[in-house]
């Protein structure tokens, strides 16, 4: 209990002074996964702290701490940035879930923000995660109509619900306007690993894939399709711009910062509260870049017409009929998926290939 | 021309001054390198070396050197038996996470039964799966003489594969909502590798690694497997005339090394990390490398070794935190140690001569 009672007193001591120079300024701490030089998901996180910054400038500190590994070594690093007067801390990913709930408990008056994730044990926890799914709709529709062989690559990180979601959103939009596809995964058990991801790219592409679609960060394959020619990408996680107008014909961007400078003025307003908030292309936590000009005319404006349904609400990516992968019913027509079922994916949609990795 | 050639005698005393040296020279050049990025120096030094131990919060930061240092000096201690006798284990990575998925496996299987036995259990199961994954190319290489630096390194890669496969199948939580990731062990009383006494850092980690240190002292310098392992790695055929069978030695340092990370992995995965997940290693069994060549493969200096590596991740985040250093600058940081300290012990073992070769 000492170490407790220790970092209890302590916190209070902060929360003291803190107080007092709350006043003139709020201290907000991130802790990153990977490297902000990563072009994917952490540059995008530290794009939303730069927004923060800019956003209130004198009124906030940001600090942050790249390359931190899940498990203790990010429980010390919250610790820290908690000790050091950290007024919110944002751990963003998925394997910081029990550290940050585990640092909360130590510290009352810091408020946590926990990307992706479920747990919210402590009052003084949130979660936050974006709705790409909706991404990957517009994704599938342009793939659909892109491709000529009918073989839609897809390089897949993990099996987890949020890339099988996204599998599933873009092998349903992609079938709708084309009937004839056909999507081949690989995992390749990684985030973020260059080498890898381009020869997953190369693999598909022999395999008589035309269109590449990637839940990893790196541009890798945008190269590697870039290289074979004719192969149609997307960017993932940032716009990837560098390889418009082809391959790279449109992106899914995550646009951290309208909700960390709201989230931000919420702590300096005092009205913060622990929440789940799972925003999508409407609340523009999911960013659609420019679709290209290789992208024929009248594709390019289904999808707006896309983009615009789902971020008004009008239009939801899982929409019935539809079955699952072994024939049992999924959702009845025009029924809607619930955010339950959506969160704990775990099954593919039916007409799609293979098994999930277990 | 330049040549090197062996010192006939290196100096007993550059030996043990080399690892000091290295690791001031680190402190000059990385000084030099942290002025280039526009930090002030002596303060990013004084928050990697000096906050930790004695700046405000070392209350806090004195336990996190004991549960970062303690799987370090685990798994070198045994690499140093393997590497005395010129045995290259370079895959602890592989068998760390062996330890943690069997050490977990174990536990869990239990779950959600309460007992006293459960987590000796778990050590057991540690131990043994540690060592296993460290018999594979052990006993590659006595039956078929391959390469156990290339087995082993691979075996990491196999490991890491079947850790992800835990991670999603067999171990995952079944309360985790389809999450990649087993249930947390920190959770799970009878499971969980808790500190002995709360707020010190120490829990059953760090007594086995103190264990660990004793039993390899003594080992080599008072019992005859140890003189073996020495003799072997200084005049390997010295050791065969003297009745050493080379065989069994590689299985002993391959296996002993391979249970000691598996160890560290299942008090890792019990205690400060609580989980088996998709990245549930972060790179213990290469560090501990550093750490056994800075110790020079003597238990006491590994001892000293894995303590200052586990000062510097934790000044490194302090100083990425407090003063905005790249997290790139601190891994160069940590890397001109063991270049410095490499570098050194070539110009202790050998000395340059320039110009032309003497004609006999």
């Amino acid at each position: 209990m000492k170490l407790t009672t220790l970092l209890a007193s302590a916190a209070m001591v902060l929360g003291l002074a803190g107080g007092a120079i709350a006043q003139d300024k709020t201290k907000v701490g991130f802790v990153y996964v990977g490297p902000v030089g990563d072009g994917g998901w952490t540059y995008e996180h530290d794009q939303g702290r730069k927004a923060v910054e800019a956003e209130f400038g004198d009124q906030v500190e940001t600090v942050f701490v790249e390359n931190v590994a899940e498990g203790p070594d990010s429980e010390r690093v919250m610790t820290q940035m908690a000790l050091d007067g950290a007024d919110l801390i944002f751990t963003t990913s998925f394997g910081y879930m029990d550290p940050t709930n585990n640092v909360a408990a130590k510290f009352p008056d810091v408020k946590f923000e926990h990307a992706t994730g479920y747990k919210r044990l402590h009052s003084n926890v949130s979660t936050y995660s974006a709705r790409f799914y909706e991404g990957r709709a517009i994704q599938g529709h342009i793939a659909g109509n892109m491709t000529e062989s009918n073989i839609i690559g897809y390089i897949g990180s993990f099996p987890i619900p949020e890339v099988i979601r996204g599998i599933n959103s873009a092998y349903i939009h992609a079938k709708k306007v084309n009937p004839d596809v056909e999507f081949k995964i690989i995992w390749v058990y990684t985030w973020f690993d260059p080498a890898k991801e381009a020869d997953a790219a190369k693999t598909l592409i022999d395999q008589g894939a035309d269109v590449v679609l990637q839940h990893t960060d790196s541009t890798a394959p945008q190269a590697a399709a870039q290289e074979a020619g004719g192969v149609v990408t997307f960017g993932q996680a940032s716009d990837m711009g560098q390889y418009a107008p082809f391959p790279r014909v449109s992106s899914i961007i995550d646009d951290w910062a309208p909700y960390y400078i709201a989230r931000t003025r919420a702590v300096m307003d005092g009205t913060w509260e622990s929440k789940d908030t799972w925003d999508g292309i409407g609340a523009g936590m999911v960013g659609i870049g420019e679709i290209s000009d290789a992208v024929p005319a009248n594709v390019k404006e289904e999808a707006l017409a896309l983009k615009a349904a789902l971020a008004d609400g009008s239009y939801h990516a899982f929409t019935g009929p539809l079955n699952k992968q072994d024939g049992s019913p999924f959702l009845a027509d025009g029924e809607t998926a619930d955010d339950g079922t959506l969160a704990g994916m775990n099954f593919y949609v039916e007409g799609i290939e293979g098994e999930i990795p277990q | 021309m330049i040549r090197i050639e062996a010192r006939p005698q290196p100096s007993a005393v550059m030996a043990y001054a080399t690892p000091v040296l290295a690791v001031v020279l680190t402190m000059i050049f990385g000084g030099i390198l942290f002025a280039v990025l526009g930090k002030d120096p002596l303060q990013a030094i004084a928050t990697i070396f000096w906050e930790p131990i004695f700046g405000e919060f070392a209350f806090f930061y004195r336990p996190q050197l004991l549960i970062k240092g303690a799987p370090l000096v685990l798994i070198a201690i045994g690499l140093a038996l393997g590497f005395r006798a010129g045995i290259w284990n370079i895959g602890a990575e592989g068998q760390y996470i062996a330890g943690a998925i069997c050490g977990a496996g174990a536990g869990l299987a239990f779950f959600p039964t309460e007992s006293v036995l459960i987590f000796p259990f778990m050590v057991l199961a540690g131990a043994l799966g540690g060592w296993a994954w460290a018999m594979i190319p052990a006993v590659l290489k006595v039956k078929f003489g391959t390469n156990e630096i290339l087995v082993s390194l691979m075996l990491v890669y196999v490991a890491e594969q079947l850790l992800a496969s835990m991670s999603l199948g067999l171990l995952k939580n079944p309360e985790g909502f389809g999450f990649p990731g087993s249930r947390n062990l920190q959770q799970y009383p009878s499971a969980h590798n808790a500190e002995i006494i709360s707020g010190t850092g120490m829990h059953w980690g760090v007594v086995a690694a103190l264990i660990a240190v004793i039993f390899a002292y003594v080992l080599l310098t008072r019992h005859r497997l140890g003189f073996a392992i020495r003799v072997t790695g200084e005049a390997p055929r010295a050791a065969k005339f003297g009745g050493v069978n080379p065989g069994r030695l590689v299985l002993f340092c391959l296996g002993m090394s391979g249970l000691l990370a598996g160890l560290a992995g299942m008090f890792e995965v019990a205690g400060p990390s609580g989980q088996i997940s998709i990245d549930f290693n972060v790179g213990y069994g290469f560090t501990a490398i550093i750490v056994a060549f800075l110790g020079r493969l003597n238990p006491l200096g590994i001892v000293a070794a894995g303590l200052l590596m586990a000062l510097t991740y934790i000044g490194g985040d302090i100083a990425q935190s407090q003063l905005g250093l790249p997290a790139a600058a601190i891994q160069v940081f940590q890397g001109m140690l063991l270049f410095f300290l490499l570098a050194l012990d070539v110009l202790t073992n050998y000395r340059v001569r320039f110009g032309a070769a003497e004609v006999l």
